[in-house]
């Protein structure tokens, strides 16, 4: 059965596309059939980290205002055969979604696919809502840092209350991804921990990505981090965590880059 | 290990992030749904203050302190003397 699952935040700037990307690009690795889909109306980015940024000629609202058909606006990845996106359009109107417009589009990617992956835009606005709304469940994407974990908590309200599972009285199955993070300076208390987070956010653990260079090295060349540079710690960590979404119970580890001298003397441990 | 966690302790400012947030995000939740009580109890009380009083927008501080078991509200309005700042009783 198909699975919609909403990529969100709140809070701008701590991965969500990048995470859309990595999960889709390895859900459909593992012979699923994937669509990722843009929901940033006015700032599309996810076809630029996608790699597709040349080949988008309809969108999302397009599609809406019933300009295009679905399977005109859906853009195939070059790379992997069942992975497709959604673009979003660059136009300034956000008023050109609308519930019911998404709703259809939503049943119709129900019917060919087995995952729909809606990268939520920043803030908690239309798009952000309409992002959400229809969704089986929610990766709620969670940088190591106050403003975040604060957004965060903000989104999980949302999640419980706007979305038409929570009208219903069925509840979204929610994820944390903590992204960005540095087990060496969490071990330091530099940073918050994983256990800081997840206590303070009662919501179950989907995967921790370490800061790592290879993130911005893959969107750079426009390729999902877990193509790019498949054995690198965060291909390795969104690789886990897009198998525990297949339900597969997978230990739960900070893939480590190679660790210094230091840190072995140290022997510093991931938090 | 323990020596360089304990050394390092001193500076370590993610247990501080880590309180800050359970105080804040355990009142946000009380909220949620709610109104903003904040916005409401300021209001109200201005508008019973301004049936007697002439009130100078500029002379009214409101200020809320949040704890984690009570929190104040300060509301601080400055009445002018003599009688060309009251309204006329009915």
């Amino acid at each position: 059965m198909a699975k919609v699952l909403v990529v969100t935040s709140g809070k701008g700037g701590v991965g969500k596309t990048t995470t859309t990307a990595a999960l889709g690009a390895s859900l459909a690795q593992s012979g699923q059939k994937v669509v990722v889909v843009d929901f940033d109306v006015g700032l599309r980015n996810l076809d630029l980290v996608m790699g597709a940024e040349r080949r988008v000629v309809f969108d999302l609202i397009n599609v809406v205002q019933g300009v295009a058909k679905l399977s005109q606006a859906l853009i195939r990845d070059k790379r992997l055969d069942n992975l497709w996106l959604l673009p979003a359009s660059q136009t300034r109107d956000k008023d050109a979604l609308t519930d019911e417009g998404v709703g259809t589009i939503i049943e119709e990617l129900r019917t060919k696919f087995d995952w729909i992956i809606c990268d939520s835009p920043a803030g908690i606005e239309r798009g952000a809502t309409l992002a959400m709304r229809y969704a089986d469940e929610a990766v709620i994407v969670t940088n190591p840092e106050v403003s975040s974990v604060r957004d965060s908590d903000r989104i999980i309200g949302m999640l419980d209350s706007k979305t038409v599972k929570a009208e219903k009285g069925e509840q979204v199955k929610k994820h944390i991804l903590i992204t960005r993070y540095d087990s060496a300076r969490a071990s330091r208390g530099e940073m918050l921990t994983i256990e800081d987070i997840l206590e303070i956010l009662a919501t179950p653990l989907l995967g921790i990505i370490p800061e790592s260079q290879e993130v911005l090295r893959a969107s750079n060349v426009g390729t999902p981090v877990t193509l790019n540079s498949a054995t690198s710690a965060p291909a390795r960590a969104y690789n886990d965590a897009a198998r525990r979404l297949m339900g597969e119970t997978v230990t739960m580890q900070v893939p480590a880059e190679r660790k210094g001298l230091m840190d072995r003397l140290l022997g510093r441990r991931a938090a | 290990m323990n020596l360089l966690r304990f050394l390092n302790s001193r500076n370590a400012s993610a247990p501080v992030a880590r309180e800050r947030l359970q105080i804040l995000l355990s009142h946000e939740r009380s909220l949620r749904g709610q109104p903003d009580l904040l916005g409401v109890l300021r209001e109200e009380i201005l508008a019973v203050v301004s049936r007697h009083v002439v009130l100078d927008p500029d002379k009214v501080i409101v200020k809320m302190e949040r704890g984690e078991t009570v929190s104040t509200l300060e509301v601080d309005i400055e009445l002018p003397n003599g009688v060309e700042g009251l309204r006329e009783a009915g």
